[in-house]
C-alpha cells in the first residue's frame, strides 16, 4: 500500500496552488514604489578596445536618471570565482579582473558596456541608443585549441596566456597510466566534443535593488538558487557591504538549472546604483540577454582511450579535455571539469588506473559554468560512449562488458580521490533490462525495418557524486566557501511548525517534500509543517541548491534540527507526565510513558514550552526552536542504468525517440511522484543536448544561437512518455535519511544512451559509423550515413 | 498614448498606453496580472498565452491597443468561482504537471483552448498542439497526462507516478 503521508508519499505539492492560479512571486512581479529601470548597454563584438565612450546625449534624453560606465565601477571589486584550482605543476589558476562594467575592452559578446537608468524601461532603452563608442576591434579567440597556442591573441593581456590552468589528475599516476596503455591487450580511442549549451530556464533573470538611507540597508531581489552565496560574494568581495546591511531575496524562482547559482554583474549593477540613484532599481532579462549574459554549459573537446587487458577488463583509462571557461570566470567555473569532472571518470566501474588532463582555456565568449550535472555528464557521456565503442571493436556485447567491469563491492576507492560509499549497479541493470524490455527488442527492430527504419538500441550507466560537499574534503581542493547547510526547526506555541532552510526550492517542491520528513518524526499532519526560504533575513544561513544537494545536506541539517527539537520536548513531556526524559516515546503526535497508559500531546508539550507555568525552568529554556548545521561527511553516489531506442529513417537521417527507460538508485526516496518528475526534466534536458541544443559562435566570436529560433529547445513532440523506476534502493550510509539526491541524474544519464542507439541503428543498416558528435541532427547522421 | 478598454477576466478595464505597448505588458505592468509570463522575446516559448474572444492568443504577440474592445481571459480567472481549482488546473497537481511554475499559466491557457476544440485529443495531438509552448522542468511527460487526464481519459497505463 503507498502511503498518504510522510517519508515515502507522493503528497501532491502544495506550492501549485499558486503557481497553476497565477499568484506564484517571481522577482518580476516585485514591483516597488519609486522604481526605475536598468537598460544595459551590451557589446555587440568578441573583442575590442574601448577608446571613449559619451555619454552625454544619452544622459540628456528624457526620463534618464543616471548612466554608468566601466568607470564608475573601478573602485568595487570584481566579480569573483570561489573555487582555486591549483594545475598540475603546483601554481594556482590565473584569474583575471571580472569587471562589473567593461572597462577598456570588451571581451565577449554581452558584455556589459554601459548602463541607462531611466524613469521607464522605454527611455532607458531609448536613451542607450544615443551612447556613443569608439571601439578598435581586435581579433577573436574562439577555438581552443588555437587559443591555447603559441602566440594567439590573448583574451586578458596581462595574463601569461590563454590557458587558466592545466591540470593533472592523478598527476602521480600520469606515467603508470601511460605504461598501461603501452602494455594493454586493447586500446579503444574516441575524440567527441560535449556540446556547449545554454540552461534556459524558462524565467529570465531578474534583478531589483533596494536602498534605505536611514538605516544604510541594502535589498537585492534576485532570481537566485541561493541568496546566502549571492550576499556573501557580492557583499564581501564586489561592494564591502557587511551582512547585516545586505539582504538578499529570491522569492519563487522560474528554473535554475544551475545558471541561477552564480553571481552576476547585474545582482551587483542594481544593489549599486539603487544606491546611487537612491531609488530601486529594476533589471528583467530578455531572452536575448539571457543567451549572450547567462552563464553556459558544458563545452568540452575531449580525446580518451580506454586500455583492456584479453579479457577485456578495463586496466586504464587516459583523457585529455580542453574546457572552456569563456572570457571570465565565473562563480564555480573553474571547479566543473576538474572537481567535477575528472573524480567521476571512474564510472560504474573497477579501472585500476586513470589519468585525466583538462586545459582550461580563455575564450571571448559568455562565461561557462554549471549546468545541471555540472562536469558529472561530460565525465559519463565520454565513458559511456567509448565502453560502447570498445564493445563493438571486441565482438561483445556492450551490457556485458559493462557488467564485467562493474564495482561489485562497496565501499569502494575509486583511483580518482572518491570514495562510493554504497551502490549495486548489477541491480539497477537488471532493472533496466525489465523497465526497458530488452529482450523485446529485436522484435521490435524487425518491425521498424518492415517500414524501412532502422532502429537502435544504446544502453548506458552513470554514477555521480552529490550533496556537495564535504567542507574540509573541498577547502582543500580549492573551494573558497564550506559547503554545508542549514536549517532552523520553529515550533509555535500551538504545535504547528515553520522550518527554515537554507536550500531554495525553484521546480524541486521542497514546501511539500520537506514537510513529509518532519511529519514522519513527530506524527502530526503535513500541513501544519510550513518550510520557508529563500531570504537571508529569515533564514538563519544557507548554501542553497545545486549539485542535487538540497535534501542530503539541508534535509540532514533539518532532521538534527528536529531532533533537538524532539529531545528537547520530550524533557517537558517527562515534567508533564512525572517521569524520566529516558522513557518518554514519541509517536503519532504523542508523547508516552514507555510500558504506561500516560500522555501528552504534541500541541500540549508546545503550548507547555511557549506558557511555561507547569515547566522545568530549572533546566531548560521555554520555547521550542533549534537550529542545526549539518557538514556532509562524504559526497552520494547516485548512480543507474538507462536505455534508449530510436527509429533513423534513412533517407533523411532524422531521429526519433521511440522508447527511454531509466532505472535509478537514488537510495531512499521522500516523495516519489516529485523524484520521477526530476528525472523526466533530467532526461528530456539530455535528449535537448544529444539530438537538438547546440550553442554556437562563429569565428569572430558572435553568438549565432541567441534565440529560441536558432537554439532548439526540446518540445512536447520531440518527446517520448519515459519508463522511469527508483526501485533500487541502496541507502546513502552516512546521512540521516539515506537518501542520494536526483535533481541531475536523468541530464547525467541520458546523453550516452541517445547516441549509442543512433550509432546502433546505422550500424544496423551496415554503415560503418563509429560516432557521430551532438546534437545528433538530420544533417550530421545524414552525411555520416554517406560518407560511411 | 491611446485609451483602451476592454473586459479581462470578466472585469471591465481601461489604460492609456504607447503605440508599442505589448497585450502581455499591459497585463503585468498595468493591470499588475502578473499571472502571465514573459519567457521569451521572439513569440516562441508560450508563457503568455491568454485567450482573447475565445482564442488562445500569445500576449506578447499582440499591441495591447489591439485588443481594445476584446474579452480577454487570464490564468487569474481560470479557477473556478468559489476559488477552487479548474478540471485542467487540477489534473495538473493531481498529475504534477509542473515544477516551477514559469510555463504553468501558458500551459493551462493553452490546454484549456485545446480541449475546447478538442475534447478528448490523443497522446499526439496534446504533443502537436503544444508545440508552441515550452517547458524547461517536467519533460512534458506529465504535462501531456495530465491534459489527457483533464479530458476525462484514464492515464493510469501511462508509465511512472
Ligand atoms: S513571451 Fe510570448 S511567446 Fe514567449
Ligand atoms: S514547470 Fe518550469 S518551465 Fe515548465
Amino acid at each position: 500500500m503507498p502511503k498518504d503521508s510522510g517519508i515515502g508519499a507522493s503528497s501532491k505539492r502544495r506550492e501549485d496552488l499558486r503557481f497553476l492560479t497565477g499568484a506564484g512571486k517571481y522577482t518580476d512581479d516585485i514591483n516597488i514604489h519609486g522604481q526605475t529601470y536598468v537598460h544595459f548597454l551590451r557589446a555587440d563584438v568578441a573583442h575590442a578596445t574601448i577608446n571613449s565612450i559619451d555619454t552625454t546625449a544619452a544622459a540628456a534624453m528624457p526620463g534618464v536618471v543616471q548612466v554608468f560606465t566601466g568607470a564608475d565601477f573601478e573602485a568595487v571589486g570584481g566579480i569573483p570565482c570561489g573555487w582555486q584550482v591549483t594545475d598540475r605543476f603546483g601554481e594556482p589558476m590565473q584569474e583575471p579582473r571580472h569587471p562589473v562594467i567593461a572597462h577598456g575592452t570588451i571581451r565577449h559578446v554581452g558584455e556589459i558596456v554601459a548602463a541607462v537608468v531611466g524613469e521607464t524601461l522605454a527611455q532607458a532603452r531609448d536613451a542607450a541608443e544615443a551612447i556613443v563608442l569608439d571601439l578598435t576591434e581586435k581579433p577573436a579567440v574562439v577555438d581552443m585549441k588555437a587559443a591555447a597556442t603559441e602566440g594567439s591573441t590573448k583574451v586578458h593581456d596581462d595574463l601569461a596566456s590563454n590557458i587558466c590552468y592545466d591540470w593533472g589528475f592523478v598527476e602521480e599516476n600520469r606515467d603508470a597510466v601511460d605504461q598501461a596503455i603501452k602494455d594493454a591487450a586493447h586500446v579503444t580511442t574516441l575524440e567527441l566534443v560535449n556540446n556547449r549549451l545554454v540552461a534556459n530556464p524558462m524565467e529570465p533573470r531578474v534583478a531589483v535593488g533596494e536602498y534605505s538611507r536611514s538605516d544604510d540597508m541594502h535589498t537585492l531581489h534576485t532570481t537566485s538558487q541561493n541568496p546566502h552565496v549571492i550576499r556573501l560574494l557580492m557583499g564581501a568581495f564586489v561592494l564591502g557591504i557587511p551582512e547585516h546591511k545586505l539582504r538578499v531575496v529570491a522569492p519563487d524562482v522560474g528554473g535554475g538549472f544551475g545558471t541561477k547559482i552564480f553571481h552576476y554583474a547585474e545582482e551587483a549593477f542594481c544593489t549599486f546604483a539603487a544606491k546611487a540613484v537612491n531609488r530601486p532599481v529594476k533589471w528583467t532579462s530578455t531572452r536575448s540577454e539571457a543567451f549572450m549574459s547567462d552563464a553556459h554549459g558544458r563545452d568540452h573537446v575531449t580525446k580518451i582511450e580506454l586500455a583492456m587487458d584479453a579479457d577485456n577488463n578495463f586496466t586504464a583509462i587516459r583523457t585529455e579535455t580542453y574546457a572552456n571557461m569563456g572570457a571570465y570566470l565565473s562563480t564555480f567555473a573553474s571547479s566543473v571539469p576538474t572537481w567535477l569532472h575528472g573524480t567521476l571518470m571512474a564510472g560504474n566501474y573497477k579501472t585500476p588506473l586513470i589519468y585525466v588532463n583538462v586545459k582550461a582555456m580563455f575564450t571571448n565568449t559568455v562565461p561557462v559554468d554549471a549546468y545541471r550535472g555540472a562536469g558529472r555528464p561530460e565525465a559519463t557521456f565520454q565513458l559511456e560512449r567509448v565502453i560502447d565503442k570498445a564493445a563493438r571493436e571486441r565482438g561483445v556485447d556492450p551490457i556485458a562488458l559493462r557488467r564485467q567491469n562493474f564495482v561489485t563491492e562497496f565501499p569502494y576507492a575509486t583511483p580518482v580521490a572518491v570514495e562510493y560509499d554504497t551502490g549495486d549497479y548489477e541491480a539497477t541493470m537488471a532493472k533496466l533490462e525489465e523497465i526497458a524490455d530488452i529482450d523485446g527488442f529485436a522484435a521490435r527492430r524487425a518491425e521498424s525495418e518492415a517500414k524501412g527504419k532502422l532502429r537502435g538500441l544504446g544502453v548506458n550507466c552513470y554514477i555521480e557524486a552529490c550533496g556537495i560537499a564535504p567542507s574540509n574534503l573541498v577547502g582543500q581542493l580549492g573551494a573558497r566557501a564550506g559547503l554545508y547547510d542549514a536549517a532552523t526547526v520553529r515550533v509555535n506555541a500551538t504545535g504547528s511548525i515553520s522550518v527554515m532552510v537554507g536550500a531554495h526550492s525553484h521546480g524541486q517542491g521542497h514546501e511539500t517534500s520537506f514537510p513529509q520528513v518532519i511529519s514522519e518524526m513527530i506524527g502530526i499532519p503535513e500541513d501544519q509543517i510550513d518550510i520557508v526560504h529563500g531570504d537571508t533575513s529569515k533564514i538563519p544561513f544557507g548554501m542553497g541548491t545545486y549539485g542535487s544537494r538540497s535534501l542530503a545536506v539541508c534535509g540532514s541539517a533539518m532532521v538534527r534540527a528536529a531532533e533537538k527539537v524532539i529531545n528537547k520536548a520530550k524533557k517537558i513531556a517527562a515534567h508533564l507526565l512525572e517521569a524520566s526524559d529516558a522513557d518518554i516515546e514519541l509517536k503519532d503526535g504523542q508523547f508516552s510513558v514507555a510500558g504506561t497508559d500516560k500522555s501528552v500531546a504534541w500541541g500540549d508539550v508546545t503550548l507547555a514550552a511557549y506558557v511555561p507555568h507547569n515547566y522545568p525552568l530549572e533546566d531548560i529554556e521555554p520555547g521550542l526552536e533549534e537550529t542545526a548545521f549539518y557538514d556532509p561527511a562524504n559526497f552520494t553516489y547516485p548512480a543507474g542504468a538507462y536505455a534508449c531506442e530510436v527509429e533513423v529513417d534513412p533517407d533523411t537521417g532524422k531521429v526519433t525517440i521511440e522508447r527511454f527507460s531509466a532505472a535509478d538508485d537514488f537510495g531512499n526516496v521522500i516523495n516519489p511522484m516529485i523524484v520521477s518528475g526530476q528525472v523526466h526534466g533530467g532526461i528530456a534536458q539530455g535528449i535537448g543536448q544529444a539530438l537538438l541544443e547546440n550553442c554556437a559562435y562563429d569565428e569572430d566570436g558572435q553568438l549565432i544561437s541567441a534565440s529560441y529560433m536558432d537554439y532548439a529547445m526540446p518540445r512536447a513532440d520531440d518527446l517520448p512518455f519515459y519508463t522511469v523506476d527508483h526501485s533500487c534502493q541502496t541507502p546513502c550510509t552516512h546521512n540521516p535519511l539515506g537518501v542520494k539526491g536526483c535533481g541531475e541524474a536523468g541530464a547525467i544519464g541520458s546523453p550516452p544512451s541517445v547516441v549509442n542507439a543512433v550509432i546502433d541503428a546505422l550500424q544496423s543498416g551496415g554503415k560503418n559509423v563509429t560516432h557521430i558528435d551532438m546534437p545528433v541532427t538530420p544533417a550530421r547522421v545524414w552525411e555520416a550515413m554517406n560518407n560511411a | 498614448m491611446t485609451g483602451i478598454s476592454m473586459v479581462v477576466n470578466g472585469r471591465a478595464v481601461s489604460g492609456d498606453v504607447e503605440g508599442r505597448t505589448l497585450l502581455s505588458s499591459f497585463l503585468r505592468d498595468d493591470l499588475r496580472l502578473t499571472g502571465t509570463h514573459v519567457g521569451c522575446d521572439t513569440s516562441q516559448c508560450g508563457a503568455c498565452v491568454v485567450h482573447v474572444n475565445g482564442k488562445a492568443v500569445k500576449a506578447c504577440t499582440m499591441f495591447a491597443v489591439e485588443a481594445d474592445g476584446a474579452e480577454v481571459a487570464t490564468i487569474e480567472g481560470e479557477a473556478n468561482a468559489d476559488g477552487s481549482l479548474s478540471v485542467i488546473q487540477q489534473a495538473f497537481q493531481d498529475h504534477h504537471g509542473l515544477q516551477c511554475g514559469f510555463c504553468t499559466p501558458g500551459m493551462v491557457m493553452s490546454a484549456a483552448a485545446l480541449l475546447k476544440d478538442n475534447p478528448k485529443p490523443t497522446e499526439t495531438e496534446v504533443r502537436d498542439y503544444l508545440e508552441g509552448n515550452i517547458c524547461r522542468c517536467t519533460g512534458y511527460h506529465n504535462i501531456v497526462k495530465a491534459i489527457m487526464a483533464a479530458s476525462g481519459q484514464d492515464v493510469s497505463a501511462i508509465a511512472a507516478e
